[in-house]
């Protein structure tokens, strides 16, 4: 077991041309994490897709007004816990009012919050200070 | 977003030549399939042997295009997905509503 900690914080502007740098940490992340027993090539897409997803809600949810405005990103890996925390600075909105999509008849919006529940293990979105944090997390298998 | 057109055995090909589609990109993809629709090549296949990652908009801007091609009588296809990309299809259940084919020369076979 490596107990070592991996921590990576990125602020971006928001701006949708980020979301490759982003989600490219992810999967560069799960390729190189030690101990892990997984399959990896799956992790390494799903977190690119998780922070791609997460990363664009915020910005979508940020302050689209201020040209100023940033996303801050940080993923922290401790033990077997993989820890993702997006903050943006809009007015938020209520995680569990937002609906389960209906896979039998597609829509073309409404799957980004639906691939971060599906494929993570918790989600949580909640205010903080003058911010509001999705918090994810994935356990690893080791 | 980088894409080239062919126009073969009466289909029109549309490959796509980024790795990643995402919101970056989707909205642009999603137009250009909507001008061709509208410019009257309802059948599409689209090619995505290049394309290694693709987010929620980008399928909503490959499901836009099934469906305006499908309210024409048209249809828009997919071939040359890879496995990781097609996992997504899979894990939306959208494999079942586009027709996917292993690559281009299947794609004409059953479309002709």
């Amino acid at each position: 077991m490596c107990d070592s900690i991996i921590q990576v914080e990125v602020t971006i502007p928001t701006q949708t041309k980020y979301l490759n740098l982003i989600g490219s940490i992810g999967e560069h992340i799960a390729k190189e994490l030690d101990d892990f027993s997984g399959d990896r090539e799956a992790l390494a897409y799903n977190l690119n897709l998780v922070l791609t997803e997460a990363t664009i809600n915020a910005i979508k949810h940020g302050t689209l007004t201020d040209p100023d405005d940033t996303v801050r990103i940080t993923i922290t890996i401790q033990e077997n816990e993989l820890n993702i925390k997006v903050y943006d600075h809009g007015q938020g909105f209520d995680l569990e009012s937002v609906p389960l999509p209906d896979l039998d008849n597609p829509k073309e919006g409404g799957l980004g919050i639906f691939f971060i529940r599906t494929l993570m293990d918790s989600v949580t979105y909640t205010r903080q200070g003058d911010c509001n944090v999705l918090e994810i997390v994935k356990y690893l298998s080791r | 977003m980088n894409l080239n057109l062919e126009k073969t055995n009466g289909c029109t090909v549309l490959f796509i030549n980024e790795e990643r589609i995402d919101a970056h990109n989707s909205g642009e993809l999603k137009e250009a399939v909507l001008h061709l629709i509208e410019q009257g090549e309802i059948n599409i296949i689209v090619q995505l042997e290049r394309v290694r990652f693709i987010d929620s908009s980008g399928l909503g801007a490959l499901l836009s295009g099934y469906k305006n091609a499908a309210a024409r009588s048209g249809k828009l296809a997919l071939a040359n997905m890879q496995q990781q990309v097609l996992s997504m299809f899979e894990l939306t259940r959208l494999n079942r509503v586009f027709d996917i084919y292993a690559d281009l020369n299947e794609a004409f076979d059953s479309e002709a």
